[in-house]
Formats: structure tokens, C-alpha cells, sequence
């Protein structure tokens, strides 16, 4: 593959992928059809970042079917994706989220959003500047933790029931500093082996 | 012999020449009619922002009163362009501040415009009138109000497909009450409410507007109030298209859309309620172009709607319009000149409706001024192209997304190659074209060999190898720009045509075979041509030069590379050193 590319003469170049020497339609097809596979899978891994903003990729397995997420496949833009399946859900779910230091609060539609990670990112976006990245992954060292207010008017830890039910009962998101936490019960204390008690936080 | 004729003269006769492309045969001409040109030059069209910076702009032309821009490449509206890439308005806008302060016009697309551009805009030309803002992003209604409060000459601002974050919702009042030059209003993707209060006095007193597209904000009987108020409307994008079905408000709409006699454009349509579609029927005869592409409504209903509109020059509408919906439209709109069917379940793995290559067929069959085509289906034939290629030699655009990659000829399970083939042999005036399903490199034989008037061309999944790749950039004589996805394309085809990329707009390539080593190659011997490698992953030399990378973009510029490099895009230049942001 190492030619000075701008010499090359046309004659050298041949049908078929590199070091395939198979001649059959059908076998093309399916070398095909593997390498398709494969660059959705590549795809998947590598294009968590690459999705603009807050576009997010549509991660809808419709029927029941295990048919692999293409990043911009069919090229539809994302205004229409929003828009045209007949049972998508056309009412937004905007509910207002504090977090403790900044001086304004936001607004978030749930509806926009398709799971707890995707949630994460969309705080990330929001408030970039207050550095509250890995708040799940890393949560035992993370400085804050998402707490929201449900129905009923309890706060609740973001994170424990299924995405659709809790949707459906978060009224307003709260993103809390650890060092807060302690008046929420939420932390249990472990006794050691030495008698010292220590405060750790369950997730 | 002297060459005697004044300059003020020439330039008399330059002021009637308003095309781009002959303006720019007039520069061409000798010294003193390009000098003569571009100070008497007034519009002008950038087709991508990096190709030129605005220093260079402005020391050309003097005098512009109307800049048109374009930012990221196309593929950036379906997510494969990262976020933070560039097309940043702002240093054009402070540089045109200080070189123009009589501009009147911006036109951008897939720019990124800040609130503080917009400030910055609003402020610093006071004679500002048209502001197009089409796949954008970046600002708030803030930047809007500003808009509204400063621009004391408004005439038209149009938001086009941009999405605007709405934390005030107010930005409309900021139209002072002096306000009456709007003859276009544009703000379908604005997210959130609007005050119907201030906007129904906003179209009361403009009474030279023409076009008004409102978001899904707008009510039924909010929308009869602004007909009555302007029924000269031209265009309109109605809000939503649904609620309660009651008589009362049935019959205002009616005696709404009634009053409008000069109606041609209609579009918005979000969640029709079809108890209310018969109100639009007295309009119908009238329309020339349709927007149906939100409106979930039914075969059945659609097709009642379309047989009215005898005079339809353009047609989008989602694929519930059905195979039968697209024999009435051929049978009834004969007039009819472009045609987008969308995809109303896009993800999903089965068919939802009965819409096949049937329709298309039928609608190229019965409209002899069909030129331009956007269809979504889920199978093809060659024998549905041949077709349609003998049917319509005078197709122009011709873009066919079939929904799963690599989908076969269903009835044969060949390759489409020789259907799309019949397309660029008989449709020789054909200039975009995007092909979609089973293509191996003979697809690209046939389009090298015969597609010589064509300007822009889309491939995603498709080709062998470097053949493909190859006919493509040494046949195509009139390619500007080239995008391409998921294709087993690599360095030899690009290098061995290298010079080819400096006669086009663009290139994009991402997820195909081309190498590290290749970019590198190519950015040290194009001097004008900025080859940039997106790569989230980290650098592209930190793995070996043979690599595939993930995305290449590579443009024409006499910019030089761009200051405004993220730190996800690597650059080459003529050192042969990897430059860095």
C-alpha cells in the first residue's frame, strides 16, 4: 500500500477489497455485509462523542429487533426524527433543574432524553462549567449527586427506578453537593473493625 | 488602438449582471474589468466559510451589501460532523462591522451564530434587512430580541430548520410598536411559546408581509386571528394543526383560510386533526408548494387534499401518502415539479405502510415536469429506475435513500448498478444525485462515464474497492462537492486524483479506508487544499500511518489552515509537519 501515491498508474488499481481474492457475487455480499456489521459495532463504541450537542442517537430498536444503531443512518435530520413516528410522543416533559452553586436554574425535556446516561450528558451540557462530569460512572468520587422530586413530594436519588417510571414522577431534578447529602438519610454508617464509625454514601 | 470605454460605463453594464458565476467571468476578463468588478460587486456567495477568510473578502470587495455563507459540510445534519467543529459567525460579523456598515443582508447556513453575534449584528449595521439563518445554531432568543429591537429596517428574518432555545419567551415584544417594514417572519424551530398577544400585533401592523411560518406553539384559533389579520399572506407555516374538533372554531378557520386569496406556500402542519383539513380546501386550487412532511395523517386523507391542488409545483409529505396517495398526485397534479417523500418510521425494521418504488414510478410517469426527487422507501428495482430514467430525462436532483444498506434489486437481488446507470445516461442534466441499496464499483463506471454535468454526489455504503472512487473523481467533470460514508474507498484512488480536490468545493469521507499517511500526503502536496482528519479518539500518529482514519475532510481554500481547529481535528500542512491546534 506504501506507493507514492501521485505516480500511480490507473492500471494498477483492481476490483475487489484489498487481499480478497474471491470472485463469487454472493461472497462479496457477505464480506460486505460483515464489514457493514463491523463498522456499525465501531460505530457504536466510537460514536458516543461524535453525536453533535445534545442530538442524541436514536437508540429506538422498534419490534423487538436487535438491527444495530447506525450513527446518521437513514440520513433523516434530527428535527424530523422527533417528528414523524406515528406513536412518537409529541408532548415535551420540561422540568426545571437546580444545582446547588450555579446562580440560575435550567430547564431539561425528559422526552428528549432516552436513559439515565443520556440524562447525565444532558447535565453535563448544561451546566459544563460547574465540572460535575462522571457524576454517575464515578460516583462514589463525584462532588455531586442527582436527586429528584417525585409526585408525591419526596426527593429521590436519580438513578433507581426504571427510566419510563421515572419520567413519569420527576417533577423537578436537583443536583446536590455531596457534602449536603447528609440531612437526606440516604447515608448509612458502617461500623469498623477499629469502632470507628464512617460515613459512606450507598448508591 | 485605446482601449477608451469609461469605467462608468462598464460599470452601468456589470449592474445588470447579477450571477455569481458571471460575475465572476467578468473578473476574469482582464485587470481593469476585475477591478472595476469587485467595487461595483454587492452580493456575494461563500459556499464554504474556511475557504477565504474575511480579510480577504473584504479586501476584494469593498462594497458588499449581501454575504451568503455556509459553515459545516452537509453530513453534519445527520450527526457526523462533532459538536464544536467551527463555522463560527462571529469573526466575520466583527470584521464586516468595521468594512460595512451599509450591509443589509446575511444569508447562513449550518453556521454557528452566538447571542453576541446577533447583539453584534443588530448593532452595527444600520441598514440590516434580511437575516437567514438556515440549519444553525448557537443562540437563544436572546440574540433575537436584539434582533427585533435594533434593526429598525427589518425585513425579513427567517429561522429556517435552526432550533432556538426559548428561556425568555419574549422576544417577540421587542418589535417596537414603530416596527412595520417585516415582510417575512420564519421561526418554525423555535421551541417554546411565543406571545400571541404581541405577534397578532406584530402581523396587524405589517402589512407587507408576505411570509409567516409560526412553530408548534401556535393554536388553531391563534392561527384563524393572524389570517384575518393578514390575509395577503403569500407563505404561511401553520402552527399545530389539532385540538378539540369544535364547530365554532371549524367555521373561524374557514372563513380564515377564505380571506386568503393570494395563498401559494403552505407548510407547518404538525399533527393534523383531518376534521380540520376541509378548511383548507378553498385554498388548495391555489398553492404551488405544499409542506405535508409533520402531518400524520392518512392515505385516504392526504389524497383528498392533494387532488385539490391542481397547481402544485412542489410536494413534501411523509410516506403515508402510500403508493396510492402517489398515483393521485400524478393523476391530479400535473404541474408538479418536485417531489420529497419522508420517512415516517425511519427506524423501524418493518414496512409500516404500503409505499414502494410503485409510487415514484407512477408520479414520474404523470408528471412531465418532475425534475426533482427525494424519495425514502424500503425496496428498489432496476427495472423501477429504468423507468423512471426514460420517463423523465429532464430529472435534475435525484436523491433515493433506500432505508437498510446494501438492500439488492428485490425482484432479481442484483446490484442496482445498471438502474442507477440508466439514471446518469439518460438524465444529462443531472446535478445532485444520492444513491442508496446494493452498488458495486460499476455504479461508479456509469456515473464517471455520464454524469458529466453533475455537481454533487452522496454515496453511504457502496463500492468495492479504489475503482469506484477513482471513476467517480476522473469522470465527473463539473464535481463540487463529494460526500461519502461507510464505502471501501482508500489512498489510491484520492492520491492518484489528488488534483481533482482543488477544481471542488469539498470532500468528506468518514468511516472508509483511507490512511493517516494518505491525508498527510495529500496535505503536503495540495497547497490549497486544507485536508483536516476528525478523530475523537486521539491523534491520528499516535497509531501507525496505515490506520484507517475516521473522518477526512478535505476543501479547497486559499485561507491556509484554520486558527479555530477543536482539538478533535488534525491538520497537515506543507512542512510535512502534523500540525496541532
Amino acid at each position: 500500500m506504501a506507493k507514492q501515491g501521485l505516480e500511480l498508474e490507473i492500471t494498477e488499481l483492481r476490483l475487489g477489497l484489498p487481499g480478497d481474492n474471491c470472485h463469487s457475487s454472493r461472497d462479496k455480499n457477505e464480506i460486505k455485509k460483515r464489514v457493514f456489521s463491523e463498522i456499525s459495532v465501531d460505530d457504536d463504541q466510537n460514536s458516543s462523542s461524535s453525536s453533535g450537542g445534545d442530538r442524541r442517537k436514536n437508540q429506538n430498536n422498534n419490534n423487538n429487533n436487535n438491527k444495530t444503531q447506525v450513527v446518521g443512518w437513514p440520513p433523516v435530520c434530527s428535527y424530523r426524527k422527533k417528528n414523524n413516528a406515528a406513536e412518537a410522543e409529541t408532548t415535551k416533559l420540561y422540568v426545571k433543574v437546580s444545582m446547588d452553586g450555579a446562580p440560575f436554574l435550567r430547564k431539561i425535556d425528559l422526552k428528549t432524553h432516552k436513559g439515565y446516561s443520556d440524562l447525565a450528558v444532558g447535565f453535563e451540557e448544561l451546566f459544563r462549567s460547574y465540572g460535575i462530569g462522571g457524576m454517575w460512572k464515578d460516583s462514589e468520587s463525584s462532588e455531586y449527586i442527582p436527586i429528584y422530586e417525585d409526585k408525591d413530594g419526596d426527593w429521590m436519588l436519580v438513578g433507581d427506578v426504571p427510566w419510563e417510571m421515572f419520567t413519569e414522577s420527576c417533577k423537578r431534578l436537583r443536583i446536590m453537593k455531596r457534602s449536603d447529602a447528609k440531612g437526606f438519610g440516604i447515608l448509612q454508617s458502617k461500623p469498623y473493625s477499629n469502632g470507628e464509625k464512617q460515613n459512606d454514601l450507598k448508591i | 488602438m485605446a482601449y477608451s470605454f469609461p469605467e462608468e460605463v462598464l460599470e452601468h453594464v456589470f449592474s445588470f449582471i447579477h450571477s455569481y458565476k458571471d460575475r465572476n467571468a467578468i473578473s476574469l476578463v482582464c485587470k481593469s474589468w476585475y477591478d472595476i468588478e469587485r467595487w461595483c460587486r454587492r452580493r456575494i456567495f461563500i459556499g464554504n466559510c474556511y475557504a477565504v477568510t474575511p480579510r480577504i473578502t473584504i479586501r476584494r470587495f469593498p462594497e458588499l451589501r449581501s454575504v451568503s455563507l455556509k459553515g459545516k459540510p452537509h453530513f453534519a445534519d445527520y450527526n457526523l460532523v462533532p459538536h464544536k467543529w467551527g463555522a463560527n459567525l462571529y469573526p466575520w460579523v466583527a470584521a464586516m462591522a468595521q468594512a460595512y456598515p451599509w450591509l443589509e443582508e446575511l444569508r447562513l447556513k449550518r453556521m454557528v451564530v452566538t447571542d453576541d453575534t446577533l447583539e453584534m449584528i443588530s448593532h452595527s449595521f444600520k441598514n440590516f434587512k434580511v437575516l437567514v439563518l438556515s440549519s444553525c445554531e448557537g443562540f437563544t432568543t436572546h440574540g433575537l430580541a436584539a434582533i427585533a429591537a435594533n434593526c429598525r429596517n427589518l425585513r425579513e428574518l427567517d429561522l429556517q430548520e435552526t432550533e432556538v432555545d426559548d428561556p425568555s419567551g419574549n422576544w417577540l415584544s421587542h418589535f417596537p410598536e414603530s416596527c412595520t417594514s417585516l415582510v417575512s417572519l420564519n421561526f418554525t424551530r423555535l421551541e417554546g411559546e411565543v406571545s400571541f398577544s404581541a405577534l397578532e400585533r406584530l402581523v396587524g401592523r405589517c402589512t407587507n408581509l408576505r411570509t409567516l411560518r409560526l412553530n408548534q406553539a401556535v393554536p388553531l384559533d391563534k392561527l384563524a386571528n393572524l389570517l384575518c389579520r393578514a390575509p395577503q399572506l403569500v407563505d404561511l407555516g401553520t402552527g399545530i394543526y389539532s385540538g378539540e374538533v369544535r364547530p365554532e372554531l371549524y367555521s373561524k378557520l374557514v372563513s380564515a383560510f377564505a380571506g386568503c386569496k393570494e395563498l401559494k406556500n403552505l407548510s407547518g402542519l404538525w399533527e393534523v386533526v383531518p376534521a380540520y383539513l376541509p378548511a383548507i380546501y378553498p385554498v388548495c386550487p391555489g398553492l404551488t408548494s405544499l409542506n405535508l412532511s409533520y402531518a400524520t395523517i392518512q392515505s385516504v386523507d392526504l389524497i383528498k387534499l392533494v387532488s385539490q391542488c391542481q397547481n402544485l409545483q412542489q410536494l413534501w409529505v411523509l410516506d403515508y401518502i402510500e403508493d396510492s396517495g402517489l398515483d393521485a398526485l400524478a393523476a391530479s397534479c400535473k404541474d408538479l415539479r418536485e417531489l420529497r417523500v419522508f420517512p415516517s418510521d425511519p427506524y423501524g425494521a418493518e414496512q409500516n405502510v404500503s409505499l414502494t418504488e410503485q409510487g415514484l414510478v407512477s408520479v414520474s410517469e404523470g408528471c412531465p415536469k418532475l425534475h426533482s426527487v427525494l424519495y425514502f422507501c424500503r425496496q428498489m428495482s432496476n427495472a423501477a429506475l429504468f423507468t423512471i430514467a426514460r420517463n423523465r430525462p429532464n430529472m435534475t436532483r435525484f436523491r433515493l435513500c433506500i432505508l437498510e444498506p446494501h438492500t439488492p434489486d428485490y425482484l432479481t437481488l442484483q446490484p442496482l448498478d445498471v438502474g442507477f446507470g440508466a439514471i446518469v445516461e439518460h438524465c444529462k442534466n443531472l446535478r445532485r444525485l444520492s444513491l442508496s441499496g446494493l452498488l458495486t464499483d460499476r455504479v461508479f463506471e456509469y456515473i464517471g462515464t455520464h454524469a458529466k454535468k453533475l455537481r454533487m454526489l452522496s454515496v453511504a455504503f457502496a463500492g468495492d474497492s479504489d475503482l469506484g472512487l477513482h471513476h467517480v473523481l476522473s469522470g465527473c467533470k463539473s464535481l463540487r462537492k463529494l460526500e461519502i460514508r461507510d464505502c471501501p474507498f482508500g489512498d489510491k484512488a484520492l492520491l492518484a486524483n489528488a488534483s481533482k480536490l482543488e477544481t471542488m468545493r469539498s470532500l468528506w469521507m468518514s468511516s472508509c479506508s483511507v490512511s493517516f499517511g494518505a491525508c498527510k500526503l495529500l496535505g503536503q502536496k495540495m497547497q490549497r487544499l486544507n485536508v483536516e482528519v476528525i478523530d475523537e479518539s486521539g491523534p491520528p500518529d499516535s497509531s501507525p500511518d496505515d490506520c484507517p482514519v475516521e473522518r477526512l475532510y478535505a476543501y479547497r481554500s486559499v485561507a491556509g489552515p484554520r486558527f479555530d481547529r477543536p482539538t478533535f481535528v488534525w491538520t497537515v500542512d506543507e512542512n510535512s509537519a502534523m500540525r496541532l491546534s
